[in-house]
């Protein structure tokens, strides 16, 4: 693609100078990602040669070929299982990350809250994810309830930790300075300490990004019968393990493209750096 | 640029008498009775109106709560301050006076002239106060054409120079500055130095500069405060007989060396 670029650019660079530079900068990009790239080709291809060397059954460990013609023949079922645990882990996300920002936000006004609050998100925060979905199943019912409330808890934790450290954050001259100026505590809520808690808030959903697939997939193991959770327990059962491999593929992609959401936003935000004075 | 920095503001009864900051009996303590530490002990000083008064002392003496006690920063075990004539409580809310930092404490997610125009978004601000315009006061620092930049794209003076445009937006009549330039190189400190001089005869601002350095008291000083510690207590308040305007050379004369000595010699006893 890189050679192909330049010729195609220059064409174009006289048209259209912004087009130039995304095709410059995707150029960039695809050599600079080159090294990973040939990489993981480089794992795929020599996991074909295993199965095929080794000739290891394909219920066992399908090849990549297998994984290939199983996105193929199973298309239609992936697209209507992706779309159930795309919901369940963006509004999961969404549930869980505004939770834990307004409850930051509550601890940090409220030092009390904060000691008797904080001790029962570690408590909920040490209960195992997976034991608590057939609890939330009897709770709530086998839609689609336990399933956002399953990804968004396993959200919650690291933000409301990051939240409350990033609200914190707050250099002591800059509150000094606040101070002077005869701010308000909501001035300097909107005005200092949550802008600088925004670093930390991006770090913890990122974490969440990747986490709240995980929490939906695994809640969608206790008795569901839609979503990329249950179509892997079907497959494994089925010993349809082209399928089972597709659908993790898919799971992970999710995953990926969720945490670079989080990064684009991240990057269109937070446009400072902190500077240092010494 | 004079216009945009003069005084608007009313003198208030306090300033008949000439002072600016008026300390009375002044004792600091912090922590609880039985583990409290004295920070100032009956210091009494009187800062007079549109003077430049720097103050000097051994670590531990208690310059900066000194000026953050001015600032109402730090609570007043004993004793009074008074600015204009009022508390300093009223003082911070009358937007009486500035205070400069060590670090220049700028919003990194503010450019410059969004820094410089926080202290008029946030706070009670007076009706039909008249403040002074962002823009003039950027250029009067030396940073003109730098409005859109971030702070991370500045150096370290030209933060402080922004943080001092900052303080300067609200036109204070008193200038409150703690170590400013402590963390700058010795070439940008003295420029900074000479810059303020320039400001302080241009505004008629008073300001109150604490400093560690010997020369930098003496060359920006009208007065010199020093404090000694232990507890913290006013040593001397000299007035520094040099005349204005100051220029850099002036640190190699005789007049210059001879009070440098001398308060070498106080800071020894302190």
């Amino acid at each position: 693609m890189a050679n192909v670029l330049p010729s195609q650019a220059e064409g174009r660079a006289l048209v259209d100078g912004n087009r130039f530079k995304m095709l410059d900068a995707a150029a960039g990009a695809a050599l600079r990602h080159l090294p990973a790239t040939l990489a993981i080709l480089g794992c795929i291809l020599l996991w074909q040669l295993v199965v095929w060397g080794f000739s290891v059954p394909t219920f066992m460990a399908p090849g990549p070929l297998d994984v290939i013609k199983a996105f193929g023949e199973n298309a239609g079922v992936l697209w209507a299982n992706f779309w159930p645990t795309l919901m369940e882990a963006v509004l999961g996300f969404v549930f869980g990350n505004v939770v834990a920002v307004l409850l930051a936000v509550w601890f940090v006004h409220s030092p009390l809250a904060e000691r008797a609050f904080y001790p029962i998100a570690v408590i909920i925060k040490s209960i195992p994810i997976i034991a608590l979905a057939p609890i939330l199943v009897l709770l709530v019912g086998n839609g689609i309830a336990p399933k956002i409330i399953i990804a968004g808890l396993i959200c919650f934790f690291p933000t409301l930790v990051n939240m409350v450290q990033g609200l914190k954050s707050v250099s002591p001259a800059m509150l000094d300075l606040m101070r002077i100026l005869s701010a308000s505590n909501s001035e300097i809520f909107w005005k200092v300490r949550l802008p600088s808690s925004l670093p930390f808030l991006f770090a913890a959903l990122k974490i969440a990004a990747t986490s709240s697939v995980m929490g939906a997939i695994v809640a969608e193991w206790i008795g569901s019968s839609y979503g990329l959770g249950a179509l892997i327990i079907e497959a494994t059962y089925n010993f349809r393990s082209p399928l089972l491999y597709a659908t993790v593929v898919i799971a992970a992609s999710l995953a990926v493209v969720l945490f670079f959401a989080v990064s684009f936003a991240e990057s269109k935000i937070v446009r400072w750096k902190p500077t240092t004075d010494h | 640029m004079l216009e945009t920095l003069s005084r608007s503001k009313q003198a208030s009864v306090g300033a008949a008498s000439g002072s600016a900051v008026s300390v009375t009996n002044l004792h600091i303590r912090f922590g609880a009775n039985d583990s409290s530490f004295t920070a100032l002990s009956d210091v009494s000083v009187e800062i007079p109106a549109g003077s430049l008064v720097t103050m000097l002392g051994p670590s531990g003496c208690g310059k900066s709560t000194l000026l953050r006690t001015v600032a109402d920063l730090v609570h007043i075990s004993d004793g009074s301050v008074s600015v204009h004539g009022q508390t300093p409580r009223k003082a911070r809310e009358g937007r009486d006076f500035a205070f400069v930092f060590q670090e220049a404490t700028l919003l990194p997610w503010r450019n410059v002239i969004d820094n410089v125009r926080l202290p008029l978004l946030v706070g009670k601000r007076e009706a039909g106060a008249t403040y002074a315009d962002p823009e003039e006061l950027i250029a009067l620092v030396g940073l003109k054409g730098r409005e859109k930049a971030m702070p991370h794209e500045l150096s370290g003076g030209q933060r402080q120079r922004v943080a001092i445009a900052r303080a300067l937006v609200t036109r204070p009549r008193i200038l409150l500055m703690d170590e400013p330039f402590g963390a700058l190189d010795e070439i940008t400190r003295d420029k900074l130095n000479e810059e303020l001089l320039r400001l302080w005869q241009e505004t008629g601002t008073t300001i109150l500069f604490v400093t560690h350095s010997i020369p930098e008291a003496v060359f920006l000083g009208q007065h010199v405060l020093m404090l000694a510690a232990h507890p913290g207590r006013v040593k001397e308040f000299m007035t520094v007989d040099l005349p204005y305007p100051r220029s850099l050379a002036m640190r190699d004369t005789v007049e210059f060396i001879r009070v440098t000595a001398h308060l070498r010699t106080l800071l020894g006893e302190c």
